[in-house]
């Protein structure tokens, strides 16, 4: 069906499609319209499922992993502040391995209160073993949700996927939605691991060095198999329903000499930006981040890189400047920008590329060239 | 690309007449999108939303700053707000008045928005509904169709009111 809803009512229809067996979630601006949408949906029976109105979000995610090691689907979302509430459960999950879907809408952390779009809050879960998507778009927030579960719950991945998109920027945008008739894209839950009353057994016992260190690398060689099977479910995907995604979505890359790398809205916004810059004759291209755990690939030999951070490693530099510097060897101009929500338009955008000096930082608005 | 941006007060219902307008402008078959600017605003204090309609999908997300289409929901913002801010040359603007209070370089239309609710007793919680009769002075200066502004108004709200206020919106709105 073809209509028209926000970042965070697409989130929503996308879960109501999942038809997960319990959703915990405690509401927090601007995540708030997804969890208000859901408890709608089982209020009106519209979603059978059990909808767990928690006291807080670390609640809310210790509730999502007894739910899905007992043998349900799950689905949380939050933002922020709750995000950081509930840290180390989101460890937890990923260390027990069990394919939660969160949906968490990014915002700035405080002080000073700020609930506009930032990435700081995804990253400051970076190490924590769970897959990261960022989306660009009302439809993609759709899409990539409704992808999350089949990639969480693939027996060779079996990790927790945080479906992350631009605070107010997209969760209260309208924009065009098709919602789809999901068929058998997505299999029953099964987790190997579920709790079996007929078999009990221990979770979570005290474990040594040895048995631990296993544990740990299994799911880095679980996160390196995740990229295949991506590949494979947006392959299916875009089969089935006819809208591909990939670990970047590339626009006029192919003979840029400068490529524009940005996550989120910004990353969408910077193909104006390029449309701009190629029309004064600046061979510009624009590479949008969508995953960022697991850490794609990228093909950067011969090109300037201008990576726009809306996020900072304070003491150290942009987080996804210097993860492209680490992984591709290239020296990218970092520029810091949109945290907060502070506004950045494709005009700027453009301006990063025309004043571009690799291997400096510079803070928009605030400090050129450091 | 057509570009609008809607000035009302917190509670005037400012955000719903963006989504509605996007809705019309989508169900004319155009690609639209609705941008509230969510400030830290509170009920009564001056709010923008932003509407995009373009025959291509709308990469843009940041705010509207030239505006080809300028709405002022509520005329006492005049006061504290330069409305006709970035307005492009040759733009229009659109004001709920009984008459005309302003000029500018381009196209000056208004309408009773708040007398239309109040004739057909679109009241909720004391404030006058303007989001909806607004629709139809918008298909008036065809920005949408009248049938999808109407379509628009019937799929978010089940009072009929809200299409006859359009309707003598539409049929009220001055040069």
């Amino acid at each position: 069906m073809l209509t028209i809803a926000t970042g965070n009512k697409a989130v929503a229809a996308a879960v109501k499609a999942a038809k997960p067996g319990v959703v915990a979630a405690y509401p927090i601006t601007p995540q708030t319209e997804i969890v208000e949408q859901i408890a709608e949906y089982v209020t009106d029976g519209d979603l059978e499922s059990q909808y767990i109105p928690v006291e807080s979000e670390h609640s809310a995610m210790a509730a999502c992993i007894g739910a899905s090691a007992g043998g349900v689907r799950t689905f949380t979302a939050t933002s922020s502040h709750g995000l950081l509430y509930m840290h180390e459960m989101v460890h937890w999950a990923a260390g027990a391995r069990l394919p939660i879907v969160m949906a968490n809408v990014n915002r700035a952390l405080g002080p000073g209160w700020n609930t506009w779009a930032e990435h700081s809050d995804a990253f400051s879960q970076r190490d924590t073993g769970w897959l990261q998507v960022f989306v660009g778009t009302v439809q993609e927030a759709y899409d990539a949700t409704l992808m999350a579960f089949k990639i969480a719950e693939d027996e060779r991945v079996l990790l927790p996927v945080m479906v992350n998109l631009d605070g107010f920027a997209l969760s209260h945008i309208m924009q065009a939605l098709e919602t789809v008739d999901l068929g058998d894209f997505l299999p029953p839950y099964h987790l190997p691991h579920a709790i079996d009353t007929e078999n009990p057994c221990v979770y979570g016992p005290m474990t040594g060095p040895a048995d631990y260190f296993r544990f740990r690398w299994d799911i880095e060689r679980s996160m390196r198999d995740a990229r295949g099977v991506i590949a494979e479910v947006e392959r299916e995907f875009a089969e089935r329903f006819g809208r591909s995604y990939g670990p970047t979505e590339d626009y006029r890359c192919e003979d840029a000499d400068v490529v524009v790398i940005a996550m989120g809205t910004l990353g969408k916004e910077a193909e104006v930006a390029v449309d701009r810059l190629r029309d004064e004759g600046i061979k510009a291209g624009s590479m949008r981040l969508r995953w960022f755990r697991p850490f794609p690939d990228l093909d950067l030999a011969g090109r300037e890189v201008v990576v726009i951070d809306r996020d900072y490693s304070f003491g150290f530099g942009g987080v996804v400047a210097h993860s492209i510097r680490s992984k591709t060897g290239v020296v990218p101009y970092s520029v810091i920008a949109g945290l907060g929500g502070q506004e950045v338009t494709y005009n700027d955008i453009a301006d990063f590329v025309r004043n571009r000096h690799p291997g400096t930082e510079t803070w928009f608005g605030v400090s050129d060239h450091v | 690309m057509y570009e609008i941006r809607i000035h009302s007060r917190g509670g005037q219902g400012g955000v719903t007449a963006a989504k509605l307008l996007a809705l019309a402008a989508f169900r004319d078959g155009k690609y639209a999108t609705a941008c509230p600017f969510y400030g830290a605003e509170r009920r009564g204090a001056p709010v923008v939303s932003f509407v995009r309609i373009d025959d291509e999908p709308i990469k843009i997300y940041s705010q509207i700053h030239e505006p080809d289409l300028v709405i002022v929901l509520d005329t006492s913002i005049m006061d504290v707000v330069d409305v006709l801010q970035g307005l492009k040359s040759g733009g229009t603007v659109l004001l709920n008045s009984a008459h005309p209070l302003l000029g500018c370089n381009g196209t000056c239309r208004h309408v009773d928005l708040t007398g239309i609710a109040l004739a057909e007793n679109l009241v909720v919680a004391g404030s006058p509904i303007l989001n909806t009769p607004v629709l139809g002075a918008l298909a008036k200066m065809g920005v949408v169709t009248f049938p999808s502004a109407e379509k628009a108004i019937r799929e978010m709200f089940a009072d009929e009111r809200n299409v006859k206020a359009a309707k003598a919106a539409y049929e009220e709105l001055k040069a």
